[in-house]
């Protein structure tokens, strides 16, 4: 906290002194639609995963246990979601951050076409995941598609990427990669133009060679950046839903579900299946691995550095 | 010398790598424009020979693009305002006032934080119907709009406002309102911009909780018209890529007359993940 931050708050309260009801008053809009959307949703949600059976219209369940949990864990669906968001998250996500700080540290060092290069990457950002999934769709066409003319191209066999099961989660992630370089290129290129430039100067005149430059200046200043986007990417990854809604359709995640992820186990459940316990069950195990990951953020961006 | 082809080295790369960012919009927007069989021909043609810009006219005769379009100006726009209010109005709550309860609930705001969306639609789902909200602007944008991430953020702007300003407009007879609305919103008018602007690109994209509460044509957004609109054409994909480039067009051009501001407000606030 600054120091105006800190005048401020004891100022508040030699400013105030007594009880200020008023305040209440601005807090009312967002006490009604935080309390009612996701406050008591989470607490409902809490209740319905351990229902054994649950009809959401009249509110009625039956069976109170850990039931709903042992099923979704043992069912294969589940655990295929489980596989493919693993997948999404431990090589998708590296890619991604190594794919999205070199082109941050490329464009970073460009000068005049710089503006040019961060509006062009960061187009995906603001397109709609679900129109150019649609694109993504027809380019991975196992007839038709410009993936596999490249692959031909350059003389490998031709893909059925959307129909073969071991091929749509690759496809998926590939959209993914994609798809979320935007967002982190941005996210570096701030963390880069906080860098102070006279640590670069010194380096030049000591003749420093620019790899080590980039080793020992830019990555360590960069530390901070890089654990926050790499934690945000990492969460983010694990709620990949969109992006294979997109891609496939809300019915199905491809051939026998073959590309389907956490979330979308969750909405199937929930929508296409009707069991409203399971969906429950399977979105509060999601919130735990969630819940974990932010914890582990805290508790190392606390030793690392404030960055807000 | 050796400066300088490292640098068209670089610039290369970036290029190429720049080509794969917007080769799928290319590929969208040329493909729009071919016949039939001609963006189904093997191998592939990039550019069409005719540009057919009747593919255009018949997706909006098949799809009410327009209303599709004004829905969705209207929920990210009424969404985006009302999201502003709400986090401006908490955030000043928290930043001037003294009350019982004002750190427990500043901490439900940042709990809220790590609660996923994805988690809650179950529930909202229920919510809504049971409100009758069911098919309705208000159902799709009410659940959407508070934020315990901008309220953390917000708060943390509006403490950067040095409290004697407050005690100024108190002896002046200034009061909270006036004051809230004169001094504290325009000195921090970048923080609510960026806000602003991230709500409303989110909220013109997203489709999920949309798509759930959505059942009649006159209420869709224009990613859902553009998923019923695909359905329709069924595999006519020179159809399908005019009506991807019209859900994808307003945002770019708003994008583009932006970029600075809207890139500027993502690295600002954008860690909401």
């Amino acid at each position: 906290m600054s120091d105006i931050a800190k005048e401020n708050k004891k100022a508040v309260k030699r400013l105030t002194g007594k009880v200020q009801w008023q305040a209440y008053l601005y807090l009312l809009p967002a006490i009604l639609v935080i309390g009612l959307f996701v406050i008591y949703p989470m607490l409902m949600i809490l209740r319905m995963g351990f229902y054994e059976s649950y009809t959401f219209i009249t509110d009625e369940g039956s069976g109170f246990g850990l039931k709903s949990f042992s099923y979704v864990l043992r069912h294969r669906a589940f655990q295929l979601a489980v596989r493919n968001t693993l997948i999404i998250v431990c090589i998708g996500t590296p890619i991604t951050l190594v794919l999205s700080l070199g082109a941050a540290v490329l464009i970073n060092s460009m000068g005049k076409s710089r503006g040019f290069f961060q509006t062009t990457y960061f187009l995906p950002y603001v397109t709609s995941t679900l129109a150019i999934g649609i694109v993504f769709r027809w380019l991975f066409h196992s007839e038709y598609g410009y993936f596999n003319f490249f692959l031909q191209f350059f003389g490998m066999e031709p893909q059925k990427w959307l129909t073969d099961r071991n091929l749509t989660v690759v496809a998926l992630t590939i959209f993914t990669i994609w798809n979320g370089m935007a967002f982190k290129i941005v996210l570096f290129l701030a963390g880069l133009q906080k860098i102070d430039k006279q640590y670069y100067q010194a380096a030049r005149m000591d003749s420093t060679p620019k790899r080590r430059v980039f080793f020992r200046i830019t990555l360590p200043l960069l530390s901070p950046t890089l654990w926050m986007v790499t934690i945000v990417s990492i969460i983010h990854s694990f709620k990949t839903y969109n992006e294979v809604y997109a891609m496939f359709s809300r019915e199905s995640a491809g051939p026998g579900n073959s590309a389907i992820t956490i979330v979308y186990y969750i909405y199937d459940m929930f929508f296409n299946k009707n069991q409203v316990h399971y969906a429950a069950a399977a979105a509060l195990i999601f919130l735990v691995i969630v819940l974990a990951l932010t914890v582990l953020q805290k508790v190392i961006s606390k030793r690392f550095v404030h960055y807000v | 010398m050796k400066a300088k082809i490292l640098s068209a080295v670089r610039f290369i790369l970036l290029f190429i790598g720049m080509l794969v960012m917007i080769f799928p919009f290319a590929w969208m927007l040329f493909t729009s424009l071919k016949t039939l069989p001609e963006s189904i021909s093997i191998p592939p043609t990039l550019f069409p020979s005719q540009p057919q810009w009747s593919n255009y006219a018949e997706a909006v005769t098949v799809a009410p693009f327009g209303l599709y379009l004004r829905n969705s100006i209207i929920v990210a726009g009424v969404g985006t305002l009302l999201t502003v209010f709400v986090t401006v109005c908490a955030a000043y709550a928290f930043t001037v006032f003294e009350f019982p309860g004002k750190k427990f609930l500043f901490l439900v705001c940042l709990a809220t934080m790590m609660v996923p969306s994805e988690l809650l639609i179950i529930q909202n789902f229920v919510t809504v119907t049971k409100l009758g909200l069911m098919d309705t602007f208000a159902g799709i944008i009410l659940p959407t709009v508070g934020s315990g991430f901008y309220i953390y953020m917000m708060h943390e702007y509006f403490m950067q406002v040095p409290a004697v300003l407050q005690k100024a407009a108190k002896v002046d007879g200034c009061g909270h309102f006036k004051y809230l609305w004169r001094i504290m919103i325009p000195m921090n008018k970048n923080a609510i911009a960026t806000i602003a602007i991230l709500t409303f690109i989110s909220q013109w994209n997203s489709f999920v909780w949309a798509l759930m509460v959505t059942s009649s044509d006159a209420r869709r957004v224009l990613p859902i018209g553009l998923l019923y609109f695909k359905d329709a054409v069924s595999s006519q994909v020179n159809l399908q890529m005019a009506g991807a480039t019209i859900v994808i067009a307003p945002m770019m051009v708003f994008y583009l007359i932006f970029r600075k501001q809207i890139i500027a407000g993502v690295s600002r606030g954008g860690i909401k993940g």
